[in-house]
């Protein structure tokens, strides 16, 4: 077992953690979308014999992601769905719901599916796009939790505001997103204690982690200090930029750290190794495109549109990234990755305009 | 020359902007402005600028509509209220301009339908949304040249300019958008998606539009259309320009249009709110028109 003086000041043993997996939706982003319903289930059913005790399941942008915008997947969501939940034994299935481009009708079909949790997500200063959406899931009976993206363009205070709003909306759970993976563990403390000192003892509090620069691990461990009970992570770390916090490093530390999950950690390190990793298109580290993201504070998903924007009209992936980050560009924008890539390639004589030709 | 006289129901930014715009119109004249906050902005503002007022809603005005001839009304106000609104002005004659995702009139995009309406003499029309009137344009300026397959838009707007209406009825946007781009667009599936940026100082409203032709796009006059749809919209909104595209990818059309507003009550980066009210003003002067040249005479509609 674990040597004693190697613990660290603040004892989190004892402490109670829920797990949420995320490589079947976070993780659709690294493989654009192309995530087979075979492979859904396969991965579902491994992280259910392991004991993870909530997996989300849908594409990339969630309910109503399908489109040109955010790519189109193998499957629907619906059957999605309908092909993983009957499988798990002890497993709860979520969704997540962006509104302004999931609605009300998406989320009732997912439930009518079989998903019984939702992320009812906005970006970090716009919680007030979700009151219809957050009641909704609730008149469903739906675990439901507030999702604040891009958590480091907010403010702890700001934060805290946007979401004493969603619990005010019936949000029970909310989390702080680190969408671009730019946060260090100061500001995770930061956002999260300031969370903690304005909502009501019962609402729970969440980390989601890009693994950006590093600090997935570092920065849940640091939201669990914080007061957060329910931590994001995906197995392999397999999900947007340079994926999310691994989940069977994560479930490691815990466990060095008693913090109890009560997932199986050998059968996670199997999965990762046997499972995910050869699923992966790419290798999903941080890598010169995901460290940009991370450093620039640009949203993990661009990445592998940047890339491609890049191929097509010659302009760096990295000088795009940096002018998005520029252009303060959220998530949802991916559109103007391609404007972006286009107005660049014009500046630097690699394009044409159209007026330019035929007017 | 005559001119015919308008009611604005709703007294918020959409409202206020609107007054502006009416005042400049040869064939429009903004008389009533109609609230349910007595100390609002919106009231005050109207009052200095000479029109009449009630903060007792729709009902404050209803006793004055037949002497003060008020023939068009614009209801800016939600979806909630605006059927109630377009029965009882409806019912004493007055033509209904939907600024509302409410959508109980036909579709309105004026570039591309207005004039099948006016000529119907519709008693109530719908302005879709922000969005729509953004993007629709351009996905009849694709679907004139050849077939749609699917069209999708996304429009980037700013978070000052986004209201608490449109905040707390994003699916309602959604919904509305989609269908006119199949409706007026003319494509045969359509999808809209809005992003609300909070960017400081705030980014002009954005609109990417993605059609997917059946066949080959035919590039050389699928540019020109595009072009010459944008100086249509132009003569109302000034400040509609593109960015970039037409762009071909395969069977993908993509155009990145910006709209930047002309900044009379609304400031310039709210496009998506004063191509709005130009919208519908353009739309209330081309039945102005035909109501001055005998055209159509609006009738009463029975009370239901």
């Amino acid at each position: 077992m674990m040597n004693a003086s190697l613990n660290s000041d603040v004892s989190l043993r004892g402490r109670k953690v829920l797990l949420h997996d995320m490589c079947l939706r976070d993780g659709m982003h690294a493989k654009r979308e192309q995530i087979s319903i075979e492979q859904m289930v396969q991965v579902a059913t491994a992280l259910d014999e392991a004991g993870v005790p909530l997996l989300q399941v849908t594409h990339g942008a969630g309910l109503g992601g399908a489109s040109l915008q955010h790519g189109f997947p193998l499957a629907t969501n619906e059957e999605y769905l309908q092909a993983v939940v009957p499988k798990m034994k002890q497993a709860k299935v979520s969704v997540l719901l962006i509104p302004g481009l999931g609605t009300m009708r998406e989320l009732q079909s997912a439930y009518d599916c079989g998903a019984s949790s939702v992320h009812v997500a906005t970006h970090c200063t716009e919680a007030d796009t979700s009151p219809q959406h957050i009641a909704y899931a609730r008149k469903l009976g739906m675990d439901t939790t507030g999702f604040l993206m891009m958590a480091h363009l907010n403010s702890p205070e700001g934060l805290a505001q946007q979401g004493k709003l969603m619990e005010s909306y019936g949000a029970p759970t909310i989390y702080i997103t680190d969408s671009a993976g730019y946060m260090l563990p100061a500001d995770v403390k930061a956002r999260v204690s300031a969370l903690r000192a304005v909502l009501k003892p019962e609402t729970e509090i969440g980390f989601h982690g890009h693994h950006n620069l590093g600090m997935g691990i570092a920065n849940s461990i640091a939201a669990i200090e914080a007061g957060a009970s329910r931590i994001d992570a995906s197995v392999a770390g397999l999900g947007a930029g340079a994926g999310n916090t691994p989940l069977e490093v994560l479930a490691a530390v815990c466990e060095r750290m008693g913090i109890e999950t009560g997932v199986d950690l050998f059968k996670l390190m199997d999965m990762a190794e046997d499972m995910i990793v050869p699923m992966m298109d790419h290798l999903v580290r941080v890598d010169r495109e995901s460290l940009t993201m991370g450093y620039a504070g640009v949203y993990s998903t661009f990445v592998l549109h940047a890339k491609r924007a890049a191929l097509r009209f010659g302009v760096p992936a990295r000088d795009i990234l940096v002018e998005l980050g520029r252009k303060k560009m959220i998530g949802g924008q991916e559109d103007m990755i391609e404007d972006t890539a286009m107005t660049m390639a014009k500046e630097r004589g690699l394009m044409k305009d159209v007026t330019s030709t035929s007017m | 020359m005559k001119k015919i006289k308008c009611a604005l129901i709703g007294s918020g930014n959409i409202g206020t902007d609107l007054i502006y715009k009416i005042k400049r119109s040869k064939v429009l004249e903004p008389v009533w402005m109609v609230g349910i906050d007595a100390t609002s902005e919106g009231l005050a503002r109207a009052r200095a600028m000479g029109l009449k007022t009630t903060a007792d809603g729709l009902d404050g005005l209803l006793p004055h509509v037949l002497q003060d001839q008020i023939q068009i009304a614009f209801d800016a106000t939600s979806a909630y209220v605006h059927a109630e609104n377009s029965r009882k002005l409806n019912a004493l004659g007055v033509m209904m301009i939907d600024l509302t995702p409410a959508a109980i009139g036909p579709l309105c995009v004026p570039t591309v339908n207005l004039r099948q309406h006016a000529d119907k003499g519709e008693m109530n029309v719908n302005m879709i949304s922000c969005a729509g009137q953004a993007t629709i344009p351009i996905v009849n300026a694709v679907v004139q040249v050849q077939t749609v397959g699917y069209a999708e838009i996304v429009a980037s707007l700013s978070s000052k300019s986004v209201g608490p209406g449109t905040r707390a009825n994003l699916d309602e946007f959604t919904y509305t958008t989609s269908d006119a781009i199949v409706r007026v667009g003319g494509a045969r599936r359509g999808k809209a998606l809005a992003v609300i940026n909070p960017a400081d100082p705030p980014v002009i409203m954005r609109n990417t539009i993605n059609c997917i032709t059946d066949d080959e796009p035919d590039q050389a006059k699928i540019i020109d259309s595009v072009l010459a749809m944008i100086k249509q919209v132009q003569q109302y909104v000034p400040g509609y320009r593109l960015v970039n595209g037409p762009v071909f990818d395969g069977k993908r059309v993509s155009v990145f249009m910006e709209v930047t507003g002309l900044g009379d009550y609304l400031p310039k980066y709210a496009g998506n709110l004063d191509i709005m009210t130009a919208a519908a003003c353009r739309t209330a002067e081309m039945f102005a028109d035909e109501i001055l040249a005998g055209n159509i005479q609006l009738t009463a509609k029975e009370l239901a």
